[in-house]
């Protein structure tokens, strides 16, 4: 019987609804929010290898700088692009 | 740091890893598996679940219910290290910092994609064609969304036709190879046990999808975001409106924990193994693409050689060189008909980027003549990736040779550094 359970994660304040077996880049593509800036021009960029090697997925995931990619969704999950986090600052 | 000895280690839990695994534990051994991946199966079998038919589904299960073997999911090897005949491995975990210790290790780490830059290539929605792959196999909904497969190699076919089974609409695959040379490949895959049914499947999967052969990516565009992408076949330019575009040139062994244990490379750049899957350093066996790209049947055979030397299991052997044979040359026409031709392949603008994570230029690193100097100067290669992105792409497109190796192999979070101050000092 497969697993129905489904998780709700908070995406930079947004609530959203994911499916078992989804990753938070996923998650994260699927709302239209693309994970990361170049720290040295400010261009917007997306994630490129999807496999853990170009670390162009990271966001902060329950404050931990994670890799989206390798970062399962879970229920309850707090998730915030660096972008955001830097806004605060 | 949490300390523990184990019989043996297999590094990777794709095919190779959990064919060489469970082979392994068949001899006797008790194994740990570990992989950085949140879940068994590498990356053609990522997201798959034990149970389901086929050779995934029996190898997943096998594994999960052996009792000689321990599965290790998040588990990324940061340091490695040999002394005498003992193997050492760092991990890092969620859970803090692990070392194991083995007389044994199988190293199954795969391989990474080619990245070649051109301009534009840094926008969201230019992926790589595995990556693409990985993503909706993590949960990317592609569903109608509007997709270009380019580069080179069979990878990209299986890309297309994933993707197109997810509801993608695949608009075109362009190989930058000539027709020849993958007319070469149809044939010599066709030789191979399986490979036919295969390739059946796969062109059913691709009917109507245009494949363009000597064809080559010229640049994405787009305001903040992919919008389209302009190819060059022959002398025409085309260009395509897109949401996606799946851009790998070949596959690259993954060899870092190799090097740091100290085993020979071959010239291509592969771990160097002998028919038993040995390596060059005692008590070390690899398999799989870290041992040269061969696809999935290759890394399965491997795995099971690489197990059995590694547990004493000659007798199980007997049939191993011949098929080991097969592969080889099936390997050797790979990579012969997909041999990237700069001719054909775009020159990056003064003005791209190459190293990404430092945002260096194609412009600063064209006159430099090797790793070191570059590095020093610009800073390439030196970001959190560590040259896994731009180290392939500046062999391709400087002849450099990256030898950056060091521990450790990835960023670690701070409190794992302040809890384990030796863990890196220097050997
Ligand atoms: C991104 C990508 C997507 C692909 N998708 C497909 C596909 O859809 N269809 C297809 O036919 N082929 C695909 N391939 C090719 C396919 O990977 C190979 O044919 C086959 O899976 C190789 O098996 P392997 O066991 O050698 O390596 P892999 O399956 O690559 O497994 C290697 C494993 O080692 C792990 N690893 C590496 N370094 C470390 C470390 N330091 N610490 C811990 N773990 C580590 C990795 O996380 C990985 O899970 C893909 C390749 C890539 C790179
Ligand atoms: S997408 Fe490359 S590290 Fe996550």
């Amino acid at each position: 019987m497969p697993e129905l359970t489904l998780a709700v994660l908070t995406l930079d304040g947004r609530r959203v609804t994911v499916a078992p077996g989804t990753t938070v880049l996923a998650a994260l593509q699927n709302a239209g929010l693309s994970p990361l800036r170049s720290s040295l021009s400010g261009e917007p960029r997306g994630a490129l290898c999807g496999m853990g090697s170009c670390y162009e997925c990271r966001a902060v995931v329950d404050g931990l700088l994670m890799r989206t990619c390798l970062t399962p969704a879970r229920d309850g999950q707090n998730v915030r692009r660096l972008l955001e986090v830097a806004r605060e600052f | 740091m949490n300390s523990e000895v184990w019989d043996a280690v297999v590094v990777g839990a794709g095919p190779a890893g959990l064919m060489a695994a469970r082979t392994a534990a068949e001899g006797g051994l008790r194994v740990l598996l570990l992989d950085a991946q949140p879940g068994a199966g590498g990356q053609i079998w990522r997201g798959a679940a034990a149970g389901q038919k086929g050779t995934a589904g029996d190898l997943l299960r096998d594994v999960a219910a052996h009792p000689g073997i321990t599965v290790l999911s998040g588990a990324e090897v940061m340091a490695a290290e040999t002394r005498e005949r003992a193997h050492t491995l760092t991990v890092t975990t969620a859970a803090g910092l692990r070392q194991i210790h083995a007389e044994r290790v199988i190293l199954a780490t795969g391989a990474n994609e080619r990245f070649l830059p051109f301009d534009g290539w840094t926008l969201p929605g230019v992926v790589g064609a595995g990556g693409l792959q990985a993503m909706s196999k993590g949960g990317l909904n592609v569903r109608g969304k509007r997709v270009v497969v380019a580069g080179s190699g069979p990878l990209l076919l299986a890309v297309a036709a994933g993707l197109r089974q997810k509801g993608a609409r695949v608009l075109a695959v362009a190989e930058q190879a000539g027709l020849t040379g993958v007319a070469a490949f149809g044939m010599a895959a066709a030789r191979l046990p399986g490979k036919s049914r295969e390739a059946s499947a796969l062109a059913a999967g691709l009917l109507g999808v245009p494949y363009w052969a000597d064809c080559a990516v010229v640049r994405a565009s787009g305001q903040n975001q992919l919008q389209s992408v302009t190819l060059r076949r022959g002398r025409r330019e085309i260009r395509l409106d897109c949401d996606y575009l799946a851009v790998g040139f070949g596959l690259v062994p993954e060899t870092r924990v190799a090097a740091l244990l100290g085993c020979a490379l071959d010239n291509t750049g592969a771990v160097r193994v002998n028919v038993w899957q040995a390596t060059s350093i005692q008590g070390v066996y690899a398999a799989g693409e870290v041992c040269g790209i061969g696809g999935v049947d290759g890394a399965l055979l491997e795995g099971f050689v690489a197990g059995c030397a590694a547990s004493g299991q000659i007798e199980r052997l007997r049939d191993a060189p011949r098929r080991a044979d097969l592969q080889r040359r099936f390997q050797r026409v790979l990579e012969r008909s997909f041999a990237l031709r700069p001719e054909r392949l775009h020159t990056p603008l003064p003005a791209t980027i190459v190293c990404r994570c430092e945002d260096v230029r194609h412009g600063e690193l064209r006159g430099f003549a090797g790793w070191t100097a570059a590095k020093l100067q610009t800073r390439c290669g030196m970001g959190v990736c560590q040259g896994r992105v731009c180290g392939p792409a500046c062999e391709t497109l400087y002849g450099w040779r990256f030898e950056g190796a060091r521990a450790p192999l990835v960023p670690l979070p701070l409190a794992q550094l302040l809890d384990e101050p030796t863990t890196l000092s220097p050997p």
